[in-house]
């Protein structure tokens, strides 16, 4: 297992409020875009555009309940995952969401707490199998939901692509 | 168990489950529509040569019917050539089906105690046939066409009795709005819901479908309407085979609820119920919104494009025209439908009226095509979504509402009680 994949560090470049919807995070017109790494020119383009150019490689976005609510679409998690957002950290999720997420290897982090006390700009230390995320220069840590050990597992081999190829590479 | 449970436990060749334990479950049955494309992509990259079963994967085309654009008919092409490689007779082209959920029902493909995967949100639908139905998303369902199986946390189940009964003007898509309404978007996030009660017993199986179809808009996992009579009947005009399973699918009387809701429909549901923008649990009676002018009026979708809503629709429109301010778009959710809707005469009283009939399929509802909105428009619409942008431009507002309130206001050029309709007797 890759633990290093497990740890991350980055910027909140985002802070949004709750029921951010899947139209939101990604405009059901665009759903026959079926190349991921084509996703992010869609990335909330409808409401929040700006947030595109906010995001840094590994940076993180803040969300209140519900992320990821409505469709089924995969193109909401590749489209953040593609714009190399680190991770996503939200009071909860929406299930659909939250399973494509991590099944394309983005972490998606359930912190009530985090959300309570950080803000964008926050940068951070996360890390995934404590569940800890850390304020850089702050002490105290804020815990985070821990990950089933399932999802754990795909987080670290990159997602259930790469799990599947393995597993299946030597029948 | 309840009736998730009991599923699962079976699917997972267990004798008992309980909630928050993780089940590694067969799959009886996976669905996918035009993402089919984006599953046939990330099943390539996982490189195993055939999918599991051809014989439990169903694709039907429904999201953007006929193709709307080049890119589209490229992926409808590819599809097309995926399920010939694959031997996957289940595939429904254009012309041939309808919306998934509607096809997938009317062929008898989904038995109660089945475990349905779908790479479409709205799956949930399925558990007024009694089974076990999720959306998931593409890679997962790649996943599915490999193994056959998929894991599941065994979700806790809320109970809905719903007691009395609807009053004339009142259906279950009032209903479950009201539901959503009082539970929120998140209400039942992960849960199992539970329909049940006199009200449900006395439902068609098209209303039981809408129930089961909106539970997803309060984040439900799966939802299911009771397996009885009228259900087996419904089914064994569609079926060819025996029911593989024990048909007779029901929770145990001692069965664990996380929460159990009575709902009064006789107190509690005077009005038509409206989820205003933009969020489906943003519901209101109708009176709090009666009178607010609508450009585009839609009947139709997954929620509400059933035979059942045409009768209702094409009844309130006899007689009357579509408001020359208004546009009213119907789109049948099946060819099926379509026909019937044809032989009852259901489409000329509408066409009649004024209304453009849009090929069966999702049309608008996805904001693709066939009846986007402008900036600044209201919609008045029997879909299941009104979030920003659905529908077009994000400055557009959706109030989703029942097929006879669409019907209604569609006439009346504004937010309008059917009962404010002269409605003609029926014979």
């Amino acid at each position: 297992m890759n633990t290093e994949s497990l740890i991350l560090r980055g910027r909140i470049a985002a802070k949004l409020g709750d029921n951010i919807d899947t139209d939101i995070i990604y405009p059901g017109r665009y759903l026959n875009v079926t190349d991921r790494e084509k996703t992010p020119e869609h990335l909330f383009e409808l409401t929040y555009p700006e947030i595109r150019g906010l995001i840094h490689a590994g940076d993180f976005i803040l969300a209140g309940k519900n992320f990821g609510c409505g469709s089924s679409r995969e193109q909401a998690a590749a489209a953040l995952k593609f714009s190399n957002v680190g991770a996503v950290i939200a009071v909860s999720f929406a299930r659909i969401f939250f399973r494509n997420s991590i099944n394309l290897g983005l972490p998606a982090i359930v912190s009530e707490k985090a959300v309570e006390r950080l803000e964008a700009g926050d940068e951070l230390l996360i890390d995934l199998t404590a569940g800890t995320i850390q304020k850089v220069g702050d002490e105290a840590l804020i815990a985070a939901a821990p990950l089933d050990p399932r999802a754990t597992e795909l987080l670290a081999g990159g997602g259930l692509i790469p799990y599947l190829k393995k597993k299946y590479a030597a029948v | 168990m309840t009736l998730a449970e009991k599923i699962l436990a079976r699917a997972s060749g267990r004798t008992s489950v309980s909630p928050d334990e993780i089940v590694v479950a067969s799959v009886d049955l996976a669905l996918s529509h035009e993402n089919a494309d984006l599953v046939r992509k990330s099943f390539a990259e996982i490189g195993v040569p055939k999918v599991w079963d051809a014989d439990r994967i169903v694709i039907i085309l429904d999201h953007r019917v006929p193709a709307e654009s080049e890119k589209t008919a490229a992926t409808h092409k590819a599809i097309r050539g995926f399920v010939r490689e694959q031997d996957i007779d289940n595939f429904y082209d254009v012309g041939r089906g309808g919306i998934c959920h509607q096809v997938l029902a009317e062929n008898g493909h989904v038995l109660p105690g089945m475990v349905v995967v779908g790479t479409d949100s709205h799956t949930t639908t399925h558990g007024a046939f009694g089974a076990f139905a999720a959306g998931i998303g593409a890679t997962e369902m790649a996943g599915v066409w490999t193994e056959g199986q998929l894991w599941f946390k065994v979700p806790h189940t809320i109970r809905i009795e719903v007691e009395g009964e609807l009053d004339e003007w009142i259906s279950a898509k009032d209903l479950i709005l009201y539901i959503i309404g009082k539970l929120g978007s998140a209400g039942a996030d992960y849960r199992a819901v539970e329909f049940d009660g006199p009200v449900i017993r006395n439902m068609s199986i098209a209303g039981r479908m809408v129930l089961a179809n909106l539970s997803m808009e309060m984040g439900a996992k799966v939802a299911f309407t009771p397996v009885d009579d009228k259900l087996l009947h419904y089914l064994a005009h569609r079926i060819s085979n025996d029911l593989p399973m024990n048909p007779r699918y029901a929770p145990d009387p001692d069965a664990h609820y996380e929460r159990v809701l009575t709902i009064n429909a006789s107190t509690e549901l005077k009005e038509p119920q409206i989820a205003c923008p933009h969020a489906v649990d943003n519901v209101r009676p109708l009176s709090e919104v009666a009178g607010l002018a609508v450009n585009q009026a839609v009947l139709g979708s997954c929620t509400n494009g059933r035979l059942e809503d045409f009768e209702v629709a094409a009844r309130i429109v006899d007689g009357h025209s579509v408001h020359p301010r208004t546009r009213l778009i119907v789109i049948p959710a099946s060819q099926e439908i379509y026909l019937e809707a044809m032989r009852l005469g259901y489409i000329q009283t509408l066409v009649m009226a004024g209304a453009m009939v849009n090929p069966p399929g999702c049309g608008p509802c996805v904001g693709v095509h066939q009846g986007i909105l402008a900036s600044g428009e209201v919609c008045i619409s029997s879909t299941n979504r009104n979030f920003i942008g659905r529908m077009g431009s994000k400055d557009s507002r959706v109030y989703l509402a029942s097929p006879a309130v669409v019907a209604a206001s569609a006439i009346a050029g504004s937010i309008t009680h059917p009962a404010n309709i002269g409605v003609q007797e029926v014979a």
